[in-house]
């Protein structure tokens, strides 16, 4: 069992160090010539006017809040299902209140408009 | 011969031993040589992948596609790379360099990291640990912060709000992906994809738990940003998205992560609903089991690359939409009945095909009815129509 866990160490430093080392081998045979109009920022051929980050949309940070109820539901959910074999059927039943308590939160914010892109 | 993977890895084992390395240390070389050896091949089959695919989207567009390099033009990928390799980096002006450079590498790093996990055949199994499921969900979410790193850090607009749009994207199809990944977690009854794949071993998920399969590809084609869902880089809105900024091999990774993660999700759907490396004799002969496998996957990356070679784009809004008021709300439901179905006929003790025809026709019914009410729904937002304009015709050609 521990041995898997270490292959997954080896198999992640691997697999940083192969893009690395693809990015940084061109670094070597590739020109290095570099001029202001070279580094400017690509948008339309005009130079960029303000700070570039600008404001965006707050309905991304809705859908982020909302995903993030889900994602940490679906993670309690893992566990009861791979324990479904084991469970009584009442704990099946338990499960899917579980889904429909989090489900009612969907339709909440369904209802308040934050699924809506304007 | 049939089981020459192991083969060669008793054989190496035995040489370490011989030359006096203890049994860590040999293990340890074992494992560092099967992962350089895992990862070589994932990058061998993308240079073919990508010739594969230029000659597909060429042949489906009703062109040639690459027909100059070699016979049918198979040295386009070397010559594609031999170009990337003498390209000039060119950092933008403004640009916040620590993560600009890291961006690439961690979106190569989080396709790649995925493969430690796979069950290539019946006894070649990178790392057999029971939360297999959970490594690849946790390990595939980095790429999204590789592409918000990208469009952050290259300081422009255009990067910036392809990178926001795909992370609102790629969270939001998050959800029904691994949604529909915990039903074969639930008909396996665990989260070893070695075990996922022998619970499947008569029956394919792909017939018990046939819209678990739909919605898996739908939401993993988002994940990966292929069109109908390419609107993370729409070239006619954004330029090119999050890697606008991108030269020379950093793009090139970018490019390779997106072609190693079509694959990838090829395989994802070969273990989870076409049973993995199972197929005729692949017990007996576990180098069979490896065809069978990246054949599979291959099959898989064809159905994605045709389907994203012949649909338009849609709307950013149409696709959350069809996210948030379909994909998830289906998914959830499915994943309930099967739950509450497979539980009660565990204690009825039915025999195997009677539980395979329910599974599949509950599955069916479901999608049929949610198909059916999602057609009665109005859109919520009301298009404005025009009527059509009279042609231009230029003057003195009129027809009488």
């Amino acid at each position: 069992m521990l041995s898997y866990w270490v292959y997954i160490g080896i198999f992640l430093v691997v697999a940083v160090v192969v893009p690395i080392v693809a990015v940084t081998l061109p670094m070597l045979i590739s020109p290095k010539k570099p001029s202001k109009r070279k580094e400017e920022v690509y948008e339309c051929g005009i130079e960029t006017k303000g700070n570039i980050r600008v404001q965006l949309k707050s309905q991304y940070y809705i859908y982020a809040l909302i995903f993030l109820v889900f994602d940490i539901e679906i993670i309690f959910l893992f566990p009861w299902a791979v324990s479904l074999g084991k469970l009584p059927l009442f704990a099946v039943f338990e499960g899917v209140v579980f889904i429909a308590i989090l489900f009612a939160g969907l339709i909440y914010a369904s209802r308040k408009g934050a699924l809506v892109w304007s | 011969m049939a089981d020459l993977i192991n083969v060669i890895e008793n054989w190496l084992k035995n040489l370490l031993l011989g030359w006096g390395a203890g049994e860590p240390l040999a293990l340890f070389i074992l494992q560092a040589l099967g992962s350089v050896l895992v990862i070589i091949i994932c990058f061998l089959i993308v240079i073919a992948l990508i010739w594969v695919e230029r000659k597909l989207a060429g042949r489906i567009q009703d062109r040639f596609g690459p027909n100059r390099a070699g016979p049918y033009g198979i040295f386009q990928s070397f010559a594609d790379i031999i170009k990337i390799f003498t390209k000039e980096y060119i950092t933008p002006k403004g640009a916040d360099k620590g993560l600009f450079n890291i961006a690439p590498v961690l979106a190569m790093a989080s396709v790649l990291a995925i493969w430690a996990v796979f069950p290539i055949a019946v006894n070649v199994i990178g790392a057999d640990v029971n939360v297999g499921v959970l490594y690849i969900v946790a390990v595939g979410a980095f790429g999204i912060l590789a592409i918000l790193m990208a469009g952050w850090s290259s300081n422009n607009r255009y990067a910036l709000l392809g990178a926001s749009r795909s992370v609102a994207m790629l969270i939001s199809y998050e959800i029904p992906m691994v949604v529909s990944l915990l039903v074969p977690v639930l008909l396996a009854h665990s989260m070893k994809l070695s075990t996922i794949i022998e619970a499947q071993q008569p029956w394919w998920y792909l017939v018990v738990a046939p819209l678990s399969a739909l919605i898996f590809l739908i939401s993993s084609m988002a994940e990966i940003g292929k069109a109908p869902f390419d609107l993370l880089e729409a070239e006619s809105e954004l330029v090119a998205g999050y890697h606008t900024e991108y030269s020379g091999m950093k793009f090139g990774m970018f490019y390779v992560a997106e072609f190693l993660h079509q694959y990838t999700v090829g395989a994802l759907i070969t273990i989870f609903f076409l049973g993995g490396w199972a197929g005729p004799l692949a017990v007996q002969w576990p180098i069979l089991g490896v065809v069978y496998f990246y054949g599979k996957s291959f099959l898989v990356y064809l159905v994605i690359s045709w389907i994203r070679l012949s649909l338009p784009r849609i709307r950013i809004d149409e696709m959350l939409n069809l996210n948030w008021k379909f994909l998830i709300p289906v998914s959830f439901i499915n994943l309930v009945a099967v739950a509450i179905a497979d539980r009660i006929m565990m204690d009825l003790d039915l025999k195997q095909w009677m539980y395979v025809l329910v599974m599949f026709s509950l599955n069916i019914f479901i999608l049929l009815v949610s198909l059916y009410l999602s057609g009665k729904s109005k859109p919520t937002v009301e298009r404005e129509t025009f009527p059509p304009r009279p042609v231009a015709v230029p003057p003195g050609t009129e027809s009488k």
